[in-house]
């Protein structure tokens, strides 16, 4: 039998209550920042919406975005965002595998037609030996990318992988990975709206969050100046960090297990990239709303920012210089002496000479 | 690379060893230019290393006879100088840079200690520009190395402020004009009259001595 379109009647045949329904509505709006309000009218759009057919391709990446999403010991209201699409394609959850998996893709965009499905994409893609570092089926992760995106209505790049190269990328990016809005900047699959849920893995209720914005506008929501949804990633961690007043008082911990770092001072010295990081972990937080990094005790790695893993060392404070070898110094040092003394030599000669000629 | 990985890589770099090389080049030249003997007797009273010494701190605080005259530059000089140290060596990103740099390190003020001296500063260094402007003699007396010199010691406390309030741009995009700035100075300092903050050591040094071997008070 085929399962009903419109999402009010898929949740009342899946058994999802009005409840847990509405407590979902709840969170997203609340995570988005939209008045308490909203959760009714997000309700409504969401129960008349039809369930959109999305594809998720992994390529150059390690599954701990896919793992971030559904991985928790216990259903969370973000995993419900997997009742609300009809997720076709994610060759790490289907069952299908091989020639099948592949084609329950292909019918999945020939169901939906032009620009009915989003492709959700997970993991940078390699160009070096010629795509050969990523391939599935005889394609390379490029043809893929490609073919998919092709008559989507848009791309949902999940992790910092697919949204900016993340660590594929990092220096000296020995497979020439890049990332998806780099591959339609530069011709090599066709350009679509971009949205970036960055992170290392990006916060499940982002990736929900930004899901149930389309689902309930039927448009992507706005973005940043990075294609990154602003509900989520308009603050900087250090804006709504808990330990935030010790940075304006100057208490800064030393250490990792010093006095200061157990009374919640500022992490700035131990070299927590807050300051320069947009993302919701201070407002959010991760697994269940338990903590976040620097509630643990340790430096925001800053992780949804493009090239996180080449700004320098994650422990060295952000105002410190990125100088390479110091003996440079040393050498500019006695440089300058030698051109001084030389610049005194030249006029001391020049006088001599003087004195000489009359 | 992003502005910041500029700043805070190449930028910086270049800076300093442009300072480090400019700053040295033009203290050992300066030191190593042909001295011209004094052959007259010299006075009785202070000898050259003492008139020296004499002379480096009693420039600190103005003569009597002229104190109603300069009054106004040394009290602002104050502010704007002292503000600027404790900017400089009592922010503790900054005390974080130049630990970085060199390894020392001390503890810092709490942010609004430095963020009112920083306004001080400022103001000092904006009244003391007006002064520039509207002196008949001081106008005259200006050079284009004045204004530059001038522009340069303040952008790097208004970036600075600005980083701080992340106002008006990204953190990082601030964050990384601020080090620019802060470069800029870096490179102008050595050739520009920002070199009095070595140079002044010696210039007053030099006059004390010379003044002293003639007899003359400094």
């Amino acid at each position: 039998m085929d399962e009903p379109q419109r999402l009010g009647d898929f949740l009342l045949r899946r058994g999802i209550s009005r409840r847990a329904f509405m407590k979902f509505c709840t969170a997203m709006a609340s995570a988005m920042a939209m008045p308490p309000s909203f959760a009714k009218s997000m309700a409504k759009n969401l129960e008349s919406a039809k369930r959109e057919s999305v594809i998720y391709l992994s390529f150059q990446e390690c599954t701990g975005c896919a793992e971030s999403l559904t991985r928790s010991h216990s259903p969370t209201l973000e995993t419900l965002i997997f009742d609300f699409i009809s997720l076709d394609y994610q060759d790490t959850l289907m069952a299908a595998a091989g020639r099948a998996a592949e084609r329950a893709k292909e019918e999945a965009i020939k169901r939906a037609g032009p620009g009915g499905y989003l492709v959700v994409v997970d993991g940078s893609v390699p160009l070096g030996a010629g795509g050969a570092y990523s391939a599935s089926g005889g394609k390379t992760s490029l043809q893929i990318l490609g073919d998919t995106i092709e008559n989507a209505a848009a791309v949902i790049c999940v992790g910092t992988c697919s949204s900016f190269g993340g660590i594929p990328y990092a220096d000296p990016n020995p497979t020439d990975a890049r990332s998806v809005s780099q591959l339609m900047e530069a011709g090599k699959v066709p350009s679509k709206p971009v949205i970036n849920v960055s992170g290392c893995p990006p916060i499940p209720v982002v990736i929900a969050g930004t899901l149930a914005h389309y689902l309930t506008f039927g448009r992507i929501p706005e973005l940043d100046h990075l294609n990154r949804p602003k509900p989520f990633f308009g603050e900087t961690i250090h804006d709504r960090c808990y330990r935030r007043p010790y940075y304006e008082e100057g208490k800064f911990a030393q250490a990792f297990d010093d006095e200061g770092a157990r009374s919640g001072w500022c992490l700035y010295e131990l070299g927590c990239k807050g300051p320069i990081t947009y993302n919701a972990c201070a407002t959010t937080k991760w697994n269940g709303g338990t903590s976040f990094p620097v509630e643990s005790g340790h430096g925001c790695l800053g992780c949804s920012e493009p090239g996180f893993w080449d700004g320098g060392s994650f422990y060295k404070p952000l105002s410190a210089g990125m100088l390479g070898d110091p003996g440079t110094l040393g050498a500019a040092a006695a440089a300058g002496a030698a051109v001084g003394a030389g610049a005194a030599w030249a006029h001391r000669r020049r006088n001599a000479r003087a004195k000489e000629e009359g | 690379m992003t502005l910041l990985e500029f700043a805070r890589g190449p930028a910086l770099q270049v800076s300093l060893i442009v300072l480090v090389l400019g700053v040295v080049w033009r203290l050992v030249g300066l030191l190593l230019l042909p001295y011209k003997k004094d052959l007259s007797e010299a006075r009785p009273g202070r000898s050259a290393l003492g008139g020296a010494a004499y002379t480096i701190v009693r420039r600190l605080w103005p003569h009597r006879e002229f104190q109603h005259r300069v009054l106004f530059t040394y009290v602002m000089g104050y502010v704007f100088h002292l503000g600027l140290a404790v900017v400089v060596f009592g922010f503790i990103p900054h005390i974080l840079f130049i630990r970085n740099l060199t390894g020392l390190s001390w503890p810092g003020l709490p942010n609004w200690a430095v963020y009112l001296a920083g306004s001080v500063t400022i103001a000092a260094l904006v009244a003391i520009l007006v002064r520039r402007l509207t002196h008949d003699v001081l106008r005259l007396l200006s050079t284009p190395d004045d204004y530059f010199s001038w522009f340069v010691t303040i952008l790097p406390l208004v970036t600075g402020f600005l980083t701080a309030a992340h106002f008006g741009a990204l953190y990082q995009t601030l964050l990384a004009v601020h080090l620019l700035t802060v470069e800029l100075l870096f490179l102008w300092l050595p050739f520009g009259k920002l070199m009095h903050a070595f140079l002044f050591v010696f210039s007053r040094g030099f006059t004390g001595a010379r003044a002293a071997h003639k007899g003359v008070q400094t």
